[in-house]
């Protein structure tokens, strides 16, 4: 747990030199301005077995877990917080379709997934919330061989964008957490889907972020993903998964905004001294150093639990929630430390503090992971 | 109770320049923060109102108000959620400097455009090499003759491309005690030799024209000095209490504002269980922000009342410069989070306010150098 083995350490340093080779902050800037999805660096990736890294070989995956696709995207995000997010992003719901999807739904859409194809969408939200499954209104009715979907979807990673939506739907009489609903597969392609682009973002532009609208839209019964029923149980055991996966790009995010902070206090002078000779700069450089450490060993935690068959859905929302703080506090003390420069788009801290503080606001804020946390920790009460 | 001495005058003058701005500012917002500058039309059209250099003298063109009327200014201003507009940091910031050191033939030049808004002002102090260390700056003004000619540049600078008159300072190289080194000087946009540089791109104040200002071999007469050679730091010492207290000001309106948005938001937003203000940790939050809130605006207030009555308050002043903008600070990134992932969309407001905010416990003195002067004010 506390030493990753050498093929770990691989994949940090091959993250490390493919970001080194591909990332340049102007063109980051641009795609960010037009609101483009890198596409050009997504396809680089995938050659390089970085999409899908934790997806079965079968599946044109790297065969791997959640820890060495956390030490992708944290490596990722270090180097550049939106390249990093939009890349580890590129396949985000997919993990759902490898988790819960039969093996012809898996073979016919985690290849086109892990060869670069389609990037995917998932949606399973209805209101502001990034955790709330208390609205549900979507439907999915058997219609024939078909299922007819009707509902609107929130906040769709991907939207307008992706191949597929793995959408949460109502699909029986009476919903709670075991019953009444289910996630089905939409084809992007498919009849009757609206998409309502967002705008402008607090950060994350170069990812299409989108509600999506399904009017009487018809799909096979065989895109029905998982057990039918359990849309709401799978949805939060994805939610448990991809937590791990937002606290690693936090971790990165953090990281990366204190290698700069920290270059920046040991070359900067005021007062004809380094500002990295000041008590209280030593101190916050120490402070963010601790809390960088703090993120990632819990991140690491967390995943490594998910990897070896004991998922804990409290930890995946713990890291979730701490290294998604850590990261704001982290980006935050670097702005501050850089002065003014801090605040120009030049020296990307800023874009990092706006990145980190998006992680914190989606998949539930700090309040929903607390509920989730507390209701595990605490338990049922007599 | 209300501390400070608000009279009917305030208040009408609080609701014309509510309502000017209404109509004249808050539905051209978005396309300025496009822009990444204001029209000067609109400094015109303020100065009309009498909203600009409205603690300014009747004499040379002002409104005749106190700092009362100022204060109005930068919370209503506040309220338009955008920083394009810095006719405080002209008003209460700048122009104080001409009024209280220009010659009485400058001041009856130039306070009079001041005012009515067809010129801007501001002021260049920082350099890309001095920032909290002043001191070190290395822009020079050196004399020849009747003229002083400046060389060097200066960044982030308030209002950089609109302004039509800047306030430089600039150090004597020939000058032996550091701190007595500085001059301010008076300096015209379309002087030969002043140049406008790029326009920054920034995290926010997206409406806000700062930019660079450079002076290569920048030949002005003399007499644009303000007050003796070598006063330039006194000056500032004597103008920087106002200074922070404008900062605080503005981080307290900000951070009343962002209140207001996620007070109304939280109380119309059905949550799983009815509004979402009826959630205990929401309401908590609500609570911690209001209190913080309320702590910072009755510091304030009290600073207000006796900077108005003229005490050296420069402890006071420097301890809200901080603990006012960080407290803007604070309130927006918990204001994010009860907006949830809608505080990720910019067409939230509280969403363009925290990009804003983040520069307050920068500017004018970072927070470290506001708790260095207390220190050292202390004793310690």
């Amino acid at each position: 747990m506390f030493e990753l083995t050498r093929s770990q350490k691989e994949i940090q340093k091959a993250a490390q030199e493919f970001a080194r080779g591909e990332f340049d902050k102007e063109v980051t800037v641009d795609l960010e301005k037009s609101h483009t999805y890198p596409t050009e660096i997504w396809k680089k990736a995938v050659e390089l077995g970085f999409i899908g890294i934790q997806f079965a070989e079968k599946y044109g995956g790297g065969g791997l877990g959640i820890l060495d696709a956390c030490l992708v995207a944290e490596t990722l995000c270090r180097k550049d917080s939106t390249m990093g997010s939009a890349l580890s992003l590129a396949s985000f719901g997919a993990e759902c379709l490898h988790r819960f999807g039969d093996e012809k739904l898996r073979g016919s859409f985690l290849p086109r997934v892990t060869e670069g194809e389609i990037l995917t969408g998932i949606g399973l939200f209805e209101t502001e919330r990034g955790d709330d499954f208390s609205v549900l209104d979507t439907t999915a009715v058997r219609s024939g061989e078909e299922w007819v979907v009707n509902g609107k979807k929130r906040y769709v990673i991907n939207g307008g964008t992706a191949g597929f939506y793995i959408v949460l739907c109502r699909t029986g009489e009476t919903c709670d957490e075991n019953n009444g609903t289910s996630m089905i597969l939409v084809e992007a392609g498919r009849t009757g889907i609206g998409c309502i682009p967002l705008g402008d973002k607090l950060a994350l532009n170069s990812v299409a972020i989108a509600d999506l609208t399904f009017d009487q839209v018809r799909v096979p019964m065989s895109n029905l993903l998982g057990k039918e029923g359990k849309g709401i149980a799978q949805a939060r055991a994805f939610l448990d998964e991809v937590k791990i996966l937002a606290a690693a790009r936090a971790v990165g995010i953090a990281a990366g905004a204190f290698d700069r902070a920290l270059a920046y206090v040991k070359q900067r002078e005021q007062f004809d001294r380094k500002l990295a000779q000041f008590q209280i700069t030593r101190h916050k450089i120490a402070d963010m150093a601790t809390k960088v450490e703090l993120a990632r060993l819990i991140t690491y935690r967390a995943a490594s639990d998910f990897d070896t068959g004991k998922p804990d859905p409290a930890m995946s929302a713990m890291a979730k929630m701490a290294a998604a703080r850590m990261a704001v506090e982290v980006s935050d003390e670097a702005i501050q430390l850089f002065g003014g420069y801090g605040y120009m788009t030049e020296q990307e801290v800023e874009r990092y503090y706006r990145e980190a503080k998006t992680i914190e606001l989606c998949l539930g804020t700090r309040e929903s992971q607390k509920d989730r946390i507390a209701d595990i920790v605490i338990g049922k009460l007599k | 109770m209300q501390l400070l001495p608000y009279t009917e005058n305030h208040h009408r003058f609080r609701a014309r320049l509510r309502k000017f701005l209404a109509e004249e500012v808050v539905p051209h917002v978005d396309d300025w923060e496009t822009d990444h500058i204001v029209p000067r039309d609109v400094w015109k059209k303020m100065g009309r109102e009498g909203f600009i250099c409205p603690a300014l003298s009747k004499e040379y063109g002002g409104a005749g108000g106190d700092f009362l009327h100022s204060t109005i200014v930068i919370e209503e201003i506040s309220r338009t959620n955008h920083s394009g507009l810095a006719t405080p940091l002209h008003s209460d910031i700048v122009v104080p400097y001409i009024e209280s050191y220009a010659s009485e033939i400058q001041k009856r030049h130039y306070l009079p455009l001041c005012a009515s808004g067809d010129v801007i002002t501001a002021v260049a102090m920082t350099e890309p090499n001095a920032g909290s260390d002043l001191v070190s700056m290395q822009t020079t003004a050196e004399a020849d003759g009747d003229d002083i000619v400046l060389n060097g540049s200066k960044t982030f600078i308030t209002n950089g491309i609109n302004c039509d008159l800047v306030i430089v300072a600039a150090r004597n190289p020939l000058a032996g005690n550091p701190h007595k080194a500085i001059s301010l000087y008076l300096v015209e946009d379309g002087t030969p030799g002043f140049e406008k540089g790029r326009r920054l791109e920034k995290m926010g104040f997206h409406s806000q024209d700062t930019a660079e200002l450079f002076f290569n071999d920048c030949r002005i007469p003399r007499t644009n000095r303000l007050g003796e050679d070598g006063d330039g730091f006194y000056m500032l010492m004597e103008k920087l209490q106002q200074e922070r207290l404008v900062c605080a000001v503005m981080g307290v309106a900000a951070a009343e504002q962002i209140f207001e948005w996620s007070m109304r938001y939280c109380r119309e937003t059905a949550g799983p269980k009815g509004p979402m203000s009826r959630s205990q940790a929401v309401a908590f939050a609500l609570v911690e922000m209001s209190t913080d809130i309320k702590l910072g605006r009755t510091f304030l207030d009290k600073l207000i009342a006796e900077h108005m009555a003229g005490e050296q308050i420069v402890i006071e002043t420097s301890m809200a410069k901080y603990w006012t903008t960080d407290l803007a600070k604070r309130i927006a990134d918990r204001a994010l989070d009860l907006f949830g992932q809608g505080g990720t969309l910019e067409t939230t407001p509280p969403v363009r306010a925290f990009r804003d905010v983040r520069v307050m416990s920068i500017f004018a003195g970072t927070n470290e150098i506001m708790k260095g002067i207390v220190a050292k004010f202390m004793g310690m």
